[in-house]
C-alpha cells in the first residue's frame, strides 16, 4: 500500500484494469484519443485533463474519439450497453448534460423499469464537476442534485484516489446506468492505491473522521474542506464527524442516521446549488426519521443560489470554504 | 561511562506505515523499580493501543512525555536507569538526545518496506527483520495478514532473524489458492521456505497458522525447530463458524465492526482504521472467492476439518502453546490437546493474544526459540 497516485492515475488504472479483463469495456468522448487536427496517437491528448492518457496505445480502436456532438455519442453508448456492451463515455464537463437528458433520464434510466426488469443498461458516464478553475458559468457546476432525482440513475462522487479508482471499476461492473462524477481540482490529489483491483460496494459512505458533538455529510471536493474546518475546531474541543457519501444514488442513510443520533447536530455540505440539492435532501430525512435526535437546527453549507463568477475574487467568495463551514459548526454548537 | 546504564525509552514504531502514536496514561511513576518486560506505559495509534515496554531493568528515572499527546516515532519519552546514576547525567543524556529516526527512517523510505517472494504457491509478500542463525517464521490465520504480528516481530528480532508472511489468498500475497486446506496451505509455506532460503525454524503459528505449522512440522520435520500454536487450529473440531462467516460475507464497516469485536478480550481495540484496512483488503478482486474456498476447505460444515493433535505428539517437535482465556473463535480449552507441550493460557486476553498481550506472548516464545 506504499504506492501514492494521484487520482487522475488512479481513473487511468482502473479504466486499463477492466478493459484488460473484459472485452465488452470501452471507452468513448471528446478528445480522448488525440485533439482535432494532432497526429493521432503520438499527440494524443488523452482527455482534456488527461485521464485516459496511454490507453489508446493499449487498446487501439476500443477508445473511440467523437464528433462534439454529445447527444449523439451519449445516445451511442446507452444503445450499446442495452446491446450488451460495456460502454464508459466522457462527457468533459456535467454542464453539457442538458443536451443529452432524453438519452439519459427517458431512456437509460428507463429500460429496465419500462421493460418489465428484462433490460440492462450498464453504462458509464463519466463527467467533471465543480468550481475553483475559474472556468466560469458555463463549466463549473456540480448539477449532482439533477441526476439524483432521477429514479433509474446511480451517482458516484469520489473524493480521492483510492476511492476514483474502486468506484470506477464498481460502475464498469454494474449493471445500471452510472453518473460518474470527477472534481477538477482533486485530479492531483495522491492517495495511497492498491495496484490490484478492486470494487468499492456502492451505497456505503466513509466516516472519514470521528467525532462526537456535530456531524458533517458532505460529498466530493467538499469533503476536504470539511476535514480542514474539523481540524481547525478541534483545536476548540469540538468533535466533527466527517461523513463522505461516495455516492448519492444509492445513499447510505444508515450511516448518516447513526451519526446524527450519536451526535444531534448536522451540518450539512453541499458545492451544488442550496434549493432541491444533497444537502437539503439529507436535511430532509434526518429531520424526518429522528428529529427528536436533534439538539439543534440542521445548517446548510452550499454555494449560493446564483451562477458560478468568473472572477476569481468572487468565485473564492462563492464556494463554500473551512471558515463558513466552521461558522456553521459553532452555529449548531450555540444551542 | 555511565551512559550505558542510561537506558531511552522512545515513542515505538509499530508496523511500517506508523509515524507517530499518542502517550494515553503512564502504567508507573518516577522512581519505580523496573524489570526487563514491565509495562512502562500505554501508546494509542490509529490502528491499535498496547503497551510500552522496559527492554532492561532498573529504575523508572524520569517520564518526559505528557499524557494524551501525540509524538513522533522514536521521540525520547522516558528514561530508565539504574539507581546510582547521577541525575546531573540523566540530564545530560536528555538535554543531548538525538533522535535517530532521519538517517533510519529515510533508509526505510527507500528500501523496500515489504518483500515479495515467488514460489510455486505464487507470489507472496513477507518481511524480514534481525538478524543470525536462528530464524523464526510467523503463520497469520484466516482473514490475517502479517501486520498481525505487529507487536511481535520486531521484539522477536532482537535475538534472531524473523520472517513473517502472508498465506496465499491473503494481505498483498496472490489471492489466488491452490489447495484451500490446511495441508495445501502447508505446502505454500514450504515453498516459501524453499525460495527464501530457510532451511530450519521455529515456526510460530496463530489460529489457522498454528494448524498450518503442525502439518508443516508432520510434512517436513527435519525444518521445524519448534511450534508455537497461538490460539491454534488443529488441536479441536470447534471453531466460531459465526465469526468465519460474518468475517466472509461482510462488507460494510456497519456489519465487520462487530464481528472482528469478537477477535479482542477488550472489543474497544477494534478501532476505524483496522475495520478500514481490513474493507480494503475484502474488496481486492480473488479475495472474497479465496475466503470462500478456504472456509469451505478448512472449517467445512461448520467444524475444523484438520485435527492434528496427534500428528503433533508423532512428530515429537517441541511445542509451546499459548491461548487468550477469553478466546470467543477456537476455544482454549483446545489446549489439552496438546500432549506433551508447555501450555500458557494468559487472563485478560482474546484470540489476538499476541496483540492483546504482546509482552507475555514475546516472553514466552522468546524462551521457546533460545534467544
Amino acid at each position: 500500500m506504499a504506492r501514492k497516485i494521484s487520482m487522475r492515475q488512479a481513473l487511468n488504472e482502473a479504466l486499463d484494469q477492466e478493459m484488460a479483463r473484459d472485452p465488452r469495456v470501452f471507452v468513448m468522448g471528446e478528445d480522448i484519443v488525440g485533439g482535432m487536427g494532432g497526429d493521432g496517437e503520438k499527440d494524443a491528448w488523452g482527455g482534456v485533463l488527461g485521464v485516459t492518457k496511454g490507453l489508446y496505445a493499449k487498446y487501439g480502436d476500443r477508445l473511440l474519439d467523437t464528433p462534439l456532438s454529445e447527444s449523439a455519442y451519449i445516445g451511442a453508448a446507452v444503445g450499446a450497453a442495452a446491446c450488451g456492451m460495456r460502454p464508459v463515455a466522457e462527457l468533459m464537463f456535467i454542464d453539457f448534460m442538458g443536451v443529452c437528458f432524453d438519452e439519459i433520464f427517458n431512456q437509460a434510466a428507463k429500460f429496465k423499469y419500462m421493460f418489465g426488469g428484462k433490460a440492462e443498461t450498464p453504462v458509464v458516464i463519466r463527467t467533471m464537476i465543480g468550481g475553483g478553475f475559474r472556468a466560469a458559468a458555463q463549466h463549473s457546476q456540480v448539477l449532482t442534485p439533477l441526476f439524483t432525482h432521477i429514479p433509474g440513475l446511480k451517482v458516484v462522487v469520489p473524493s480521492n484516489a483510492y476511492d476514483a479508482k474502486g468506484l470506477l471499476i464498481q460502475s464498469i461492473r454494474d449493471n445500471d446506468p452510472v453518473i460518474f462524477c470527477e472534481h477538477k481540482n482533486l485530479y492531483g490529489l495522491e492517495t495511497d492505491v492498491p495496484q490490484e483491483s478492486y470494487a468499492i460496494p456502492f451505497g456505503e459512505a466513509n466516516v472519514v473522521r470521528e467525532g462526537k458533538h456535530v456531524t458533517i455529510v458532505t460529498y466530493g471536493m467538499m469533503v476536504h474542506r470539511a476535514l480542514d474546518a474539523a481540524a481547525a475546531l478541534a483545536k476548540d474541543k469540538v468533535e466533527c464527524e466527517v461523513i463522505d457519501l461516495r455516492t448519492l444514488s444509492p445513499i447510505d442513510w444508515d450511516t448518516v442516521l447513526e451519526s446524527v443520533e450519536n451526535t444531534g447536530r448536522l451540518v450539512c455540505v453541499d458545492e451544488a446549488h442550496p434549493r432541491c440539492s444533497i444537502a437539503s435532501d439529507v436535511s430532509a430525512k434526518v429531520s424526518q426519521e429522528i428529529f427528536k435526535a436533534l439538539k439543534a437546527g440542521i445548517q446548510m453549507v452550499t454555494s449560493p443560489h446564483t451562477p458560478v463568477p468568473f472572477s476569481p475574487s468572487l468565485e473564492d467568495i462563492y464556494l463554500p470554504s473551512a471558515d463558513k463551514i466552521a461558522t456553521a459548526v459553532r452555529k449548531t454548537m450555540a444551542n | 561511562m555511565s551512559e550505558k546504564r542510561i537506558i531511552p525509552i522512545v515513542m515505538p514504531k509499530w508496523g511500517l506505515s506508523m509515524a507517530e502514536g499518542k502517550l494515553a496514561s503512564w502504567l508507573m511513576k518516577d522512581g519505580d523499580s523496573v524489570k526487563a518486560g514491565d509495562q512502562l506505559l500505554e501508546v494509542e495509534t490509529d490502528k491499535i493501543a498496547g503497551a510500552v515496554e522496559a527492554s532492561e531493568g532498573g529504575v523508572l528515572r524520569r517520564r518526559i512525555g505528557q499524557e494524551d499527546t501525540i509524538y513522533p516515532i522514536k521521540t525520547l519519552i522516558g528514561v530508565v536507569a539504574d539507581a546510582d546514576v547521577p541525575d546531573a547525567d540523566i540530564d545530560a543524556f536528555v538535554g543531548s538526545y538525538v533522535v535517530p529516526a532521519a538517517e533510519e527512517g529515510e533508509e526505510e523510505e527507500a528500501g523496500p518496506r515489504y518483500e515479495f517472494a515467488g514460489t510455486a504457491a505464487g507470489r507472496l509478500r513477507y518481511i524480514k527483520r534481525g538478524s543470525g542463525d536462528n530464524t523464526v517464521l510467523l503463520i497469520h490465520g484466516f482473514g490475517g495478514d502479517l501486520d498481525n504480528w505487529l507487536f511481535n516481530a520486531d521484539a522477536l528480532a532482537e535475538g534472531a532473524t524473523v520472517y513473517a508472511l502472508d498465506l496465499p489468498g491473503h494481505g498483498q500475497s496472490t489471492k489466488k489458492v491452490d489447495e484451500p486446506t490446511v495441508a495445501g496451505l502447508a505446502k505454500a509455506v514450504l515453498s516459501f521456505m524453499d525460495t527464501v532460503k530457510i532451511d530450519k525454524a521455529h515456526l510460530v503459528g496463530h489460529s489457522m497458522g498454528g494448524a498450518i505449522a503442525i502439518e508443516v512440522a508432520r510434512q517436513a520435520k527435519p525444518r521445524v525447530k519448534s511450534v508455537t500454536l497461538i490460539s491454534s487450529a488443529g488441536l479441536g473440531p470447534d471453531i466460531n463458524i459465526d465469526y468465519i462467516d460474518g468475517f466472509v460475507t461482510s462488507a460494510s464497516r456497519r456489519d465487520l465492526k462487530p464481528v472482528l469485536e469478537n477477535l479482542f478480550a477488550d472489543s474497544g481495540l477494534v478501532s476505524r482504521q483496522m475495520v478500514d484496512d481490513l474493507l480494503k483488503y475484502k474488496r481486492l478482486d480473488g479475495v472474497g472467492d479465496a475466503l470462500t474456498a478456504l472456509k469451505n476447505g478448512v472449517f467445512a460444515g461448520g467444524r475444523q476439518a484438520a485435527l492434528l493433535a496427534d500428528a503433533l505428539a508423532a512428530s515429537g517437535v517441541p511445542a509451546l502453546v499459548i491461548w487468550g482465556a477469553e478466546d470467543k473463535i477456537v476455544p482454549a480449552a483446545h489446549a489439552t490437546a496438546a500432549k506433551g507441550a508447555k501450555v500458557e493460557i494468559i487472563e485478560g486476553a482474546g484470540h489476538m493474544v499476541q496483540m492483546e498481550q504482546a509482552g507475555r506472548v514475546n516472553g514466552l516464545i522468546k524462551v521457546m526459540i533460545g534467544s
